[in-house]
């Protein structure tokens, strides 16, 4: 082997090894994206029933009820940004801190009927911790500043005004 | 009083630090003997110097000192002692000063192993340590004092979050700083070879041991989260391609191409400027993943809004490190003798085929985590990406490099032929063909099965590579045992290793297939999992020193027979209002059979439990085989050869030097 067919099969199998990532990652990245959406959004344009999603908001309070089919748990609840809520149906087990009135993110499938078939739920496990897209999208439908304390209460977001928010929620004990 | 001498052991420690970085590299230059010394005895002090300070923290974390802020906010009276320790390291400021404290033991450890190094390169070495140490050493104190007061000072602390009480994240930390920071070894010695202006065979030998300990260290440190994150957070998998988790992959990925490639630098002279650039490279991606991912400032603009002090300064240093780095091997590398060219069938070809494949692969998993906060920060749109998309790039990646792993070690270097290789291979491809057949009736996913074939294929190599070396079975016995005592210890633990690899293939592809339902049960009712049957037999309260729990017994069963009873439970912590889920698992080596008590729901008087069931088959290869890699890499680490028989370096020094 001469020293220049040598060099070709170097720069060859680095553009392989580059190339066929590049080709892999392209390709996963054209069906294997996330996108994030907030109730409001997936009122306004649903999307395709084979898109997984995440759906991220405040659960409502007074939303969570249960059901039991062929021997699975099913939960339902209502997830809200502030203007719309979604009615979100999961198979499983909630996580330890799923709370109403806290937030949480979905992730799944929306029906044809509107509603949201989650296959995963996530609620971090520190109850200070807010999705960043939450607060994102809370921040701008000008419900809640994250700079001021913590969130308000779910269950009293479809009557606040903005002005609610420009003053300082009251420190809890643990909101420190 | 304790707490100001961990503060000025930590500020004498700086000090010490940035003489370090500076006195020998002045000494290096000028060939000055006295000032070059100076370099291992300033290591060892601000060595001796942190060990004091971090062992203050310690203590006064022990004695309850909560006019200390960082105690007061991470522990309390009524945490057991262990977790007093360990809370030391739990949080922003302890980490800081515990990865610091590593990064001088670092340092120490180059002052007293690398004695034979040259006078020049070793202080060139423990300089750039020093430097890197300072910078975070002033990051600590100025922006992350662990030691700082709070007045006035409370009664009793705020507590550690319970789900990291737990004896296996208490020493996950320390080990994967470790493997971290151990990279920086490997890293002084690329910046020190940058400013001699030379690399050959010599520094290769005497960087791959460190890179080895560090990548020990890695390793063992993933498989340990990983598995925390499997017994702990009861969600039944071992992985979550989360950030954090990332970041230590992707360090991990570029350090095996190090160890990898550091070989044909120590052998052949050749892939200098490029192992180099690995070292930087993976220093780098181990500094950028402990900061900017473990500070969060990636993740979440707030965390950075919220001390833009610590983001700032922490920004401006890595990009002095890396960018600092990167600058010197532009200009230095190109003056740096380049290594032969070599055919593709030989071991150095194979290695090169090796770094090629994990550095697309690292490629791969570094685009899939960056490109989720960029386009967040660029373009304002919220995307994820997870388990699908790291699994549909890394798997037909990690393919090859299983296969092309298998023929690395049985190929001589140079000049090689296929025919005598594929000749001794012959039965292990046998096999390997074997189980891809057995795995295409067993297995649905396509990628699952070729990922058992090439980790049969691996483990099956590494043995012939052995029996092969001995010529076992193709004469004595006590002839073969002769062979394998002489046998250089190193063969042995590279063997390990790469059997280790494919243990964890195995086991992640049998994971592949594992299967769960989540059930609603009254006490005394059964459920059908994987052939087993799993009954709720009772449930109780308890009580712990600092929470109360549910536990619950399940019995399964296995045609009649008990295999076993688990005792998942739901632990209240009432100081932090939280509760954790404790998992049961039992295990056969062959499969996990994992349990989680879930919400009690229904009236008093006949309530039903939810319970998730798992059934995870070769779950416990996966650590088995991290532990078998990190021990294969500790064995080949105690090889003679690398103790005694100084390298020497080539005849041309002096007149390069000279020069």
């Amino acid at each position: 082997m001469t020293r220049k067919s040598r060099r070709l099969w170097l720069v060859v199998a680095c553009m392989i090894g580059l190339g066929s990532a590049a080709a892999l990652t392209l390709n996963a990245f054209s069906s294997n994206i996330v996108f994030f959406m907030a109730p409001s959004q997936v009122h306004a344009k649903p999307p395709p029933a084979d898109r997984t999603i995440r759906l991220g908001g405040m659960v409502v309070a007074g939303s969570v009820h249960r059901e039991t089919v062929k021997d699975s748990p099913v939960n339902l609840f209502d997830v809200t940004d502030g203007q719309a809520a979604v009615t979100v149906r999961y198979e499983g087990i909630l996580p330890d801190l799923f709370r109403e009135g806290q937030s949480v993110v979905a992730v799944g499938t929306v029906n044809p009927d509107g509603t949201f078939r989650a296959s995963e739920v996530l609620a971090k496990h520190d109850e200070t911790y807010m999705p960043k897209e939450v607060a994102e999208e809370l921040r701008r439908s000008g419900k809640w500043d994250p700079r001021f304390g913590k969130a308000p209460d779910a269950a009293s977001w479809n009557t606040m005004t903005a002005a609610d928010t420009k003053k300082p929620a009251t420190q809890t004990p643990d909101g420190n | 009083m304790n707490p100001e001498l961990g503060n000025f052991a930590l500020a004498l420690a700086c000090c010490m630090a940035a003489g370090q970085a500076i006195l020998p590299l002045i000494g290096a230059n000028r060939r000055d003997a006295r000032l070059m010394a100076l370099a291992p005895a300033l290591a060892v002090g601000q060595m001796i110097a942190l060990i004091t300070s971090f062992a203050c923290l310690i203590h006064a974390a022990i004695t309850n000192d909560f006019s200390v802020q960082n105690v007061a906010a991470n522990s309390a009276v009524s945490k057991p002692l262990l977790y007093k320790i360990t809370g030391v390291w739990g949080n922003h400021e302890g980490s800081v000063l515990l990865w610091a404290m590593i990064l001088s033991i670092c340092g120490g450890a180059v002052a007293l192993f690398g004695r034979n190094l040259p006078s020049a390169l070793q202080a060139r070495v423990i300089a750039v340590l020093g430097g890197v140490a300072a910078g975070f050493e002033l990051f600590c104190l100025t922006t992350s004092n662990p030691f700082a007061r709070v007045w006035p000072a409370p009664l009793d602390g705020q507590g550690m979050n319970p789900l990291l009480q737990d004896p296996g994240l208490a020493f996950h930390p320390p080990i994967l700083y470790t493997g971290y920071v151990g990279f920086a070894v490997p890293f002084a010695f690329a910046i020190a070879a940058l400013i001699e202006g030379r690399v050959d065979a010599a520094w290769g030998r005497w960087v791959r041991p460190w890179a080895v300990a560090a990548w020990c260290f890695l390793t063992c440190g993933i498989a340990m989260g990983s598995w925390w994150s499997y017994y702990v957070l009861g969600w039944g998998g071992y992985w979550f391609w989360d950030p954090v988790e990332n970041a230590s992959l992707i360090p991990w990925l570029t350090g095996t191409a190090l160890v990898h490639s550091a070989i044909v630098v120590e052998k052949r002279e050749a892939l200098k400027i490029w192992t180099v650039l690995l070292a930087i490279g993976t220093f780098s991606f181990s500094l950028s993943g402990t900061f900017l991912v473990r500070s969060g400032i990636l993740n979440s603009v707030h965390a950075f809004a919220n001390d833009p002090a610590r983001g700032v300064f922490i920004l401006g240093l890595l990009a002095l490190v890396i960018g600092g780095s990167l600058l010197l091997f532009a200009i230095r590398a190109p003056q740096l003798t380049t290594g032969g060219l070599f055919s593709p069938v030989s071991r150095e070809g194979l290695l090169v085929l090796n770094n090629i494949l994990l550095c697309s692969i690292c490629a791969v998993v570094l685009t899939g985590t960056m490109y989720p906060p960029f386009m967040s920060l660029l373009f304002g749109k919220t995307i994820s990406v997870g388990k699908p998309f790291f699994d549909a790039t890394t798997i037909p990646l990690a393919i090859p490099l299983m296969v092309f792993m298998g023929f690395g070690p049985m190929v001589p270097w140079k000049r090689a032929q296929m025919w005598p290789v594929l000749r001794r291979l012959w039965w292990a491809a046998c096999v390997a063909l074997l189980a891809l057949i057995v795995a295409t009736f067993r297995m649905r996913d396509i990628l699952a099965v070729l990922a058992t074939a090439t980790a049969v294929w691996v483990i099956c190599s590494s043995i012939t590579d052995i029996t092969e070396r001995l010529r076992l079975f193709r004469q004595p016995l006590a002839q073969s045992w002769q062979r394998a005592r002489s046998l250089p210890r190193a063969v042995f633990g590279a063997a390990l290793a790469h059997a280790g690899v494919g243990i964890v293939v195995l086991g992640i592809a049998g994971m592949s297939q594992a299967a769960h339902r989540i059930v609603e049960v009254h006490v005394g009712e059964s459920e059908m999992l994987a052939g087993d049957s799993w009954t709720l037999t009772d449930v109780h309260p308890a009580q712990g020193p600092n929470y109360s729990a549910l536990v619950a017994t399940i019995e399964v069963r296995h045609n009649g027979r008990l295999i076993t009873t688990l005792h998942p439970s739901k632990r209240t912590f009432a100081s932090q209002h939280q509760t954790t889920t404790e998992v049961a698992i039992h295990t056969n080596l062959m499969a996990d059979i994992y349990g989680v008590l879930g919400d009690r729901h229904g009236d008093d008087a006949n309530p039903t439990y939810v319970l998730r069931l798992h059934y995870n088959p070769l779950a416990p290869w996966m650590w088995l085989g991290g532990l078998i890699m990190a021990f294969g890499g500790a064995l080949s680490l105690s090889d003679r050869r690398v103790r005694v028989g100084a390298p020497r370096r080539a005849k041309t020094v002096d007149v390069v030097v000279a020069q």
